[in-house]
């Protein structure tokens, strides 16, 4: 057991955090709404931003070296994310297809998409959204429906996506179509990428509870798109998302958040005074932070534990399987306490100058729920996890 | 960075593992639980030839000289199979009590051996008033001449009656840092041992009673409230342990038994809700098992943490062992309730767990106090 990092590791993390110092204020995007919808500056500034980082050799440190990357070990990547978070720097807005697609090209892809999409994933010169989720297939995704016919060298898409997050800015979109409806429903499904600017795509909002546009619907008429754009083989898009997906999971996310939430929530609750003294004085609510700062400190140290793992190459087991469910949770559950701690003053919303914290709380706690749903609801991970961690029997 | 265990920690626990599927079953469990004494000594006996009583005994007393982690992943097999008997109460317990606070004399008389598996020790340090503060301790010693008299009740003294020795934990003064570690054998006189009636018969617990019992100066360990306190944060891993193991084993029983039982034509583990209250365990236990990794870890480096964390491995595995094992019983249906199905053995042991050396609350409490709020 060492939880010392190398000396190389240290100076790089030394040498980041100076580089963050000095980049982010550049980028012009700090301290931005995260209720803001992206206009086409904001997106311009998302662009240069990772643009920047990537010059800065800080985006996708795993990547093997022929696609842009520098074959880092995750220990180098996880320094990243947590400094990152620690820093407060604006996120990534090509992330989807640096964590998505660009691993699935990698794996899946022909050397001619290779080279036509992958560097323009790492600049951001090219911004992808995903289309995987229906109206009709949401937690069922390989319900989904949307059909691609194969009319000459082409396909001829029709249908509709939704809750697809970034739609109303991206370039390409990877999607998930039906080219077998005869077919079992996993086994009908193949894997395209579309151009956002083909005609025959609609791309209508979708407004969150928080007030804010992030996601969007988006609708199919006979969208043409070229036979090439075709990843992996016709009928076998189902098990090149599942790739994806598997890889998704294995991107350990930073723990950095919840400890920066946690420490936010002690502040607030040492600020707030009921009967007389400070919240965190409480008998009751005491407790209560222990248990979630309990559950920060076992995260953090489980993720440590993942990233020697697979730094060692060993095979994730069912410990990789909780890390949605457990972390999405748990940050609602420290957002829902400050909402508590907060007491008549959680009625208020942002930009209400009476709000207590600048009003950070509530769009966290309403945002932090949609964490728990999207990318798999929490029901969902729980099935996933008894299936294929405990292998109890399949309900269907 | 390397976060996790060793390739001998894992070969320890794979070890451990095969050794106790084949010489710790449930058939031999219940003996024990039948046993009067239930201090399963051959089983503490055959331990001893792998080296496990001795295993934080310094080499120079015949131990193996290893560390809490190593103590950890070993608990967290013998809590895994339920092992009953005193092991974690001598080996992880009593014997770094006088590791940490012995003089050689102590050590040379009694850990060699506790190493070899030839007696048992013990501590005693909760009374009846369910307090581990140091301020609310009653046992007392009192300086005469050149040694201690002893006198107070001690409760809750795993295997007092099997012991050879038991580390007192006294006041010596009116001041709470007033605290003193009195190794006092079983047979002196003034010593009065009663077994109590328990919930969990794979641990027995005693009162004890010191009716002015006379040690000499020697008898006293080095180190006092410190002293004191680091053994507490040592029982804290230990317990915590125990549960991670304990609480795999359970939640093991429940799942493979909602795989064979049917009803409504399918097995009961096809049904969402026992998916779902399965993989809920789950997810509390896995990063608990990295905390309580680290908890350890903390003992043997000494950080700053260190306190901090023992007490929050304390608080969430036996709340998870507790909370675990009430839902795998329930999972088990009326099977589960019964005497002679083995998932009512680790219920108890979780709930022993979460009593003995201070409830998640009274941990909580000193998460909270440790972290400044």
């Amino acid at each position: 057991m060492d939880l010392e990092f190398r000396p190389e590791e240290e100076q790089f993390r030394k040498k980041l955090r100076q580089w963050l110092e000095e980049n982010v204020p550049l980028s012009g995007l700090r301290g931005a709404d995260p209720n803001a919808t992206r206009d086409k500056a904001a997106i311009e500034k998302a662009r240069a931003w990772q643009r920047r980082l990537y010059d800065g050799g800080y985006v996708a440190l795993a990547w093997p070296k022929k696609y842009g990357g520098q074959e880092l070990d995750p220990v180098r990547q996880s320094i990243v994310n947590e400094e990152m978070v620690r820093a407060r720097a604006p996120g990534l807005v090509g992330g989807m297809g640096i964590s998505m697609l660009g691993p699935t090209l990698i794996s899946w892809g022909s050397d001619e998409q290779k080279r036509r999409y992958l560097p323009k994933i790492l600049t951001a010169e090219e911004i992808w959204c995903q289309g995987y989720s229906e109206p009709g297939a949401g937690s069922d995704l390989a319900a989904l429906r949307t059909r691609a016919e194969i009319v000459g060298d082409e396909f001829v898409i029709n249908g509709q996506k939704v809750w697809t997050s970034g739609a109303h800015y991206a370039d390409m979109m990877f999607c998930l179509v039906r080219t077998d409806p005869e077919a079992p429903k996993h086994r009908g499904i193949s894997y395209v990428l579309v151009d956002m600017r083909s005609p025959g795509i609609t791309v209508r909002p979708l407004i969150q509870m928080t007030g804010a546009h992030n996601f969007n619907e988006v609708f199919f008429d006979n969208v043409r798109v070229p036979r090439e754009n075709l990843v992996g083989k016709l009928n076998e898009g189902w098990l090149v998302a599942n790739a994806t997906l598997f890889h998704e999971r294995n991107m350990l996310g930073s723990t950095t958040t919840s400890q920066q939430s946690m420490a936010r929530l002690i502040a607030l609750a040492r600020s707030v005074h009921r009967n007389g003294r400070p919240l965190t004085a409480d008998p009751v609510f005491r407790q209560r932070l222990v248990d979630l700062e309990m559950r920060v400190e076992a995260m953090k140290y489980h993720m440590l534990r993942q990233l020697t793992d697979q730094v060692r190459g060993r095979n994730p087991g069912i410990e990789a399987m909780i890390n949605k469910l457990a972390g999405t949770e748990l940050n609602h559950d420290i957002a829902t306490a400050a909402m508590e701690a907060m007491g008549d003053c959680a009625m208020l919303a942002r930009g209400e100058e009476e709000a207590m914290d600048r009003a950070f709380w509530p769009y966290e706690w309403m945002f932090s729920l949609g964490l728990m749903i999207g990318g798999g609801t929490s029901h969902i991970q729980k099935n996933i996890i008894a299936e294929r961690g405990l292998k109890m029997p399949k309900s269907r | 960075m390397d976060f996790g265990l060793s390739d001998e920690q894992r070969h320890l626990r794979e070890s451990a593992r095969e050794f106790l599927t084949n010489e710790c079953s449930p058939a031999y469990v219940r003996k024990t639980m039948a046993d009067e004494a239930g201090a399963a000594r051959e089983l503490y006996a055959a331990v001893a030839n792998l080296g496990w009583n001795g295993l934080i005994v310094p080499e120079r007393y015949g131990g193996s000289g290893m560390g809490m982690l190593d103590m950890a992943v070993l608990l967290t097999e013998t809590g895994y199979a339920a092992m009953p008997g005193p092991f974690l109460f001598s080996s992880a317990l009593a014997a770094s009590a006088l590791a940490h606070g012995g003089s050689d004399e102590i050590k040379e008389r009694w850990l060699g051996a506790l190493a070899a598996g030839t007696i048992i020790g013990t501590v005693a340090i909760s009374e009846r008033n369910d307090s581990l503060n140091p301020a609310e301790m009653v046992t007392s010693a009192r300086r005469e001449g050149a040694g201690w008299v002893l006198s107070g009740t001690k409760m809750f003294v795993p295997y007092a009656h099997a012991a050879a020795f038991i580390v007192v934990v006294a006041r010596t003064g009116p001041s709470p840092a007033d605290i003193g570690l009195f190794v006092v054998k079983t047979g002196a006189p003034g010593v009065r041992i009663r077994m109590l009636h328990g919930l969990d018969l794979t641990r027995r617990v005693c009162a004890l009673d010191l009716d002015a019992v006379v040690v000499t100066s020697g008898a006293e360990l080095s180190g006092g409230a410190a002293l004191y306190a680091r053994l507490l944060d040592i029982g804290a891993v230990a317990i915590a342990a125990d549960s991670l193991g304990g609480m795999d084993r359970a939640l093991e029983m429940a799942v493979e038994y909602s795989k064979v039982r049917e009803q409504f034509g399918k097995p009961i583990g096809s049904f969402q809700a026992l998916k779902h209250a399965a993989a809920e365990i789950v997810a509390e236990l896995e990063p608990a098992r990295a905390l309580l990794w680290y908890a350890a870890y903390a003992q043997d480096a000494g950080t700053p943490d260190a306190p901090r964390a023992a007490a929050m491995a304390k608080a969430l595995l036996c709340s998870i062992y507790t909370r675990g094992t009430d839902r795998a019983v329930l999972m088990h249906g009326g099977i589960g309730f019964t005497w002679d199905h083995d998932i009512h053995l680790w219920f108890k042991r979780a709930r022993f767990n979460e009593s003995f050396l201070g409830s998640p609350v009274y941990h909580r409490e000193r998460v909270a106090a440790l972290g400044g709020y």
